[in-house]
């Protein structure tokens, strides 16, 4: 519809377009915070003990990180739409035990077709969660404890006690672990692929927008006609899915798995997305963050190690952090909130 | 102005809408004009916004057509109504308050690139545009979180014309607007109509529907009255037709002995809320207080009743100032207060009617912190047989219980705490009328025993009725005060719509 364009009264003055700009960079200021974080970590932890920074080291912190920073993908995607998944660690344990399984029953067999299968499987898993929670109408946070349970003890039925030993699975299956490209280990390759196609979709895409909008306003995204249950289910199957490629990096780091891997993980994948800046109740947050939580969590912990504290402190120093940048985040929203009605009263 | 063979853009007839026991709307019409605004009025209750979410596709009517340029159509969703080419601003913008202004716009149907990518700098450029032709300098950027509720209705707006919007329908566009971001929303509005827009207009601030509108359509209690051009139809006559005139007799009202000052409330002040409220109120009498949707009532009510903290002003409980810092220390005070939403605020559903009544008082029927079960149900067998609960008994539970006799149990509830000053929120809502007749009953018998009752109410007979004064509030402002004779209809209906030479007194007259 073209509108004239004749005078209308009261244009708005330029002071309050600021303020809004303001405003708009204050929200974006979560990454940012993390990375100041990061430094002030790799600062004084440096200063102390320089072997902190080494490359050697440096690259020891992403190895470990990049499973975690893998799954932080997957919930990002979730807590977008104002839901969470609890079950992937249990995922990636009945992932990396399956898959050796497969190796251990089928001497043999193609490494790519167990990583198709598998990968199948978490995305099957992923969208049993889906179905719960949009289908079944069932909160997420029941659903998936629900699972986490049921996919854990399928695992110990599969695996009745055994373990996979690192002689039952083919050496092409530990490269993905051991590998390097360019020098950097395939994992961190891997979860830097990962990471870029997920920024890429969160942003250019419709679908990825439509993840931020129902986790913002679910009553405004049936108003203007978006399809909210189908977003929701593709998100958790694709949590499923990255919580197998997970499992499959966890089985060939450790070759040795059984029914117990990655028990209790899941609670570090959501400390990381919190801790990221990806807002529990939805429609806030970036992939690039929840993994900027991932790399500061794994940090605190590599740092407790070369300062030789004792590591009974982390479990207390990963909490603080949760908190602290929790508390960080409501201090933020809630300034936001100050100035809002501040203007309003004007 | 449209001509007289023009076709309408939209046209309901003979529209039926009940919800549960509720008559929403009954049998009403209503004709919009491709170039006209019409305004939409009538009291709380009248039926504005049930068949505002009609044509936005959120109900559908039970019986009843809707054309849209002559071709009668169903609005089964958000969708089909969009596709129809309405366009509905809600009272509250639906927005997502975390994406930006732009991405607001063009959810779900953002512009793409030739390799498939959201082209985020056309979309920016786009809605720089689009509100550039609405004469409006907003950063497209900001998350919407960020904006005033009237830029956030800005956008709203926005949206309806990126989407081509040819019938555009504003519920109470104006409710948290000042005065200056009125007069830029009216010249948009105008703009539109000049444009061949049709336009309804859902208000009761009469002022400005005589500012704006071309017609005005009025309802009263789900039903039609009229439709008169504006310039047609006095500010008197719309008034009348809104309020109508109802029996009274419903409401029998004992004499009471009016005695002391037991509340005053002076220069009662909270931000953007109410300001400058006085009043008093004095042992045995019923102070009604009435205002339309967003006047103020039932915040005022929650700063006496201390759950929300005034910014200024002074309240005095016989004749000493009091600190109202909680609800325990209004209880204390002797203040009770039954709330408007009593599923929400008054009753715990799926407690028993006893655990419910002696909920306030229970630690005066505790011993060592344990409940005394026998005084529990004596007190509140007390209660329920004064105000004669009707249910199997008193361990049934509130949730079974027919909304009359849940009103009766949040009312023993309080009694049970032997207020001074009760404040009643809008008591008789949703209740048939045998038992509202009992509610009304029991509201003046507490009066005749002494009690101070503010009977806050947007039903206009039931305050005429029941109260010795009636206050009007008016967007946060007292605008009258009116003794029981003074009161009628249309001195308190001016006074509710802000009519500003109507700001009379108690022995003001029309």
């Amino acid at each position: 519809m073209a509108v004239s364009n004749e005078a209308i009264p009261a244009p708005r003055s330029r002071a309050r377009v600021r303020a809004d700009q303001v405003v708009s960079t204050l929200s974006r200021v979560r990454e940012l915070g993390l990375v100041f974080a990061l430094l002030l970590i790799v600062v004084i932890v440096g200063f102390q003990q320089p072997r902190f920074v080494s490359p050697n080291n440096i690259r020891q912190i992403l190895e470990a990180v990049s499973i975690l920073g893998v799954l932080a993908v997957g919930q990002t995607l979730v807590v977008l739409t104002r839901n969470v998944d609890l079950s992937v660690a249990s995922i990636v344990g009945l992932v990396a035990y399956v898959a050796g399984d497969l190796f251990k029953q089928n001497p043999g067999i193609s490494v790519g077709l167990v990583i198709g299968l598998v990968l199948l499987m978490g995305l099957g898993l992923g969208a049993i969660n889906g179905l719960l929670v949009t289908y079944g109408q069932v909160p997420a946070i029941v659903a998936t404890l629900g699972t986490l349970y049921v996919y854990r003890g399928i695992d110990y039925l599969i695996a009745s006690g055994q373990q996979i030993t690192v002689s039952d699975v083919p050496d092409a299956y530990r490269a993905i672990a051991g590998a390097e490209l360019f020098a950097i280990p395939l994992p961190i390759v891997i979860t830097a692929v990962i990471v870029l196609i997920a920024t890429y979709v969160l942003r250019y895409t419709r679908f990825g927008r439509q993840l931020y909008a129902v986790g913002s306003n679910p009553e405004a995204a049936r108003i203007v006609g978006l399809q909210r249950d189908q977003v929701v289910f593709a998100a958790f199957a694709l949590s499923g899915l990255l919580a197998a490629v997970g499992g499959i990096l966890w089985g060939a780091k450790f070759g040795a798995v059984d029914a117990r891997a990655a028990y209790g993980y899941e609670l570090q994948v959501v400390a990381a997305v919190v801790v990221g800046g990806v807002n529990i109740f939805g429609g806030v947050g970036t992939v690039i963050g929840a993994v900027l939580g991932a790399i500061v969590l794994g940090s605190i912990q590599n740092a407790l190690t070369i300062l030789r504290l004792n590591p009974f402190w982390l479990q207390a120093i990963s909490g603080g952090v949760i908190l602290l940048a929790v508390l960080i985040d409501a201090l933020i929203t809630r300034r936001l909130q100050r100035m809002l009605m501040a203007r309003r009263q004007r | 102005m449209h001509q007289d063979q023009a076709q309408p853009a939209v046209e309901l007839t003979g529209i039926t809408k009940q919800f549960g026991a509720v008559q929403a709307l009954r049998g009403v019409q209503l004709v919009l004009y491709p170039g006209e605004v019409t305004a939409l009025v009538g009291e709380n209750g009248a039926g504005k916004s049930t068949l505002v979410k009609m044509l936005a596709g959120i109900h559908q009517p039970d019986q009843g057509t809707i054309r849209i340029n002559g071709e009668q159509v169903v609005l089964d969703g958000p969708l089909a109504a969009r596709a129809r080419g309405i366009a509905v601003i809600h009272q509250h913008p639906t927005l997502f308050p975390d994406l930006d202004v732009a991405e607001n716009i063009y959810m779900g149907r953002q512009p793409r690139d030739r390799f498939g990518r959201i082209d985020w700098r056309a979309m920016y450029a786009d809605v720089t545009r689009l509100l550039a032709t609405l004469g409006e300098e907003i950063n497209v950027r900001a998350p919407v979180r960020a904006l005033a509720v009237a830029d956030q209705q800005l956008v709203e707006i926005a949206k309806a014309l990126s989407l081509d919007a040819r019938v555009l329908i504003m519920d109470e566009p104006t409710a948290s607007l000042s005065a200056r971001e009125v007069d830029r929303l009216f010249a948009i509005v105008r703009r539109l109509r000049d444009q061949g827009v049709a336009i309804l207009f859902v208000s009761h601030r009469l002022d400005e529907v005589y500012a704006l509108c071309d017609k005005i359509t009025v309802f009263r209690d789900g039903a039609y009255v009229l439709t008169a051009p504006t310039s047609e139809l006095s500010t008197e006559e719309t008034i009348r037709a809104m309020v109508g005139r109802r029996l009274e007799s419903l409401f029998p009202k004992e004499d009471a002995e009016i005695g002391d000052v037991l509340l005053r409330v002076r220069g009662l002040t909270r931000a953007g809320v109410f300001r400058d409220v006085g009043f008093d109120l004095r042992r045995g009498e019923i102070l009604g207080m009435f205002g339309l949707v967003g006047a103020g009532r039932t915040e005022i009510a929650r700063v006496l009743f201390g759950v929300d903290r005034a910014d200024s002003g002074t309240i005095e409980l016989d004749g000493r100032p009091v600190q109202l810092s909680s609800p325990a220390s209004a209880l204390r005070h002797g203040i009770g207060y039954v709330p408007e939403d009593r599923h929400a605020q008054g009753l715990v559903l799926e407690h028993a009617i006893a655990a419910n009544i002696t909920l306030p008082i229970l630690p005066r029927l505790a011993r060592w912190g344990l409940l005394n079960r026998g005084r529990e149900q004596a007190v509140a067998g007390d209660y329920a047989t004064q105000l004669q609960v009707r249910a199997s008994g008193l361990d049934q539970i509130a949730a079974a219980l027919s909304g009359g006799n849940q009103q009766k149990v949040v009312l023993s509830k309080w009694l049970a705490t032997n207020p001074k000053v009760l404040i009643l929120d809008e008591p008789t809502r949703g209740i048939d009328i045998g038992t509202k007749a009992e509610v009304h009953r029991i509201i003046s018998h507490l009066a005749t025993e002494g009690m101070g009752i503010l009977l806050i109410s947007s039903e206009l007979p039931e305050v005429l009725a029941m109260a010795d004064r009636v206050i009007v509030l008016h967007e946060g402002t007292v605008t009258g005060e009116f003794s029981r004779d003074a009161a009628n209809q249309e001195t308190v209906m001016f006074a509710a719509t802000g009519q500003d030479e109507m700001l009379v007194t108690t022995n003001g007259r029309l």
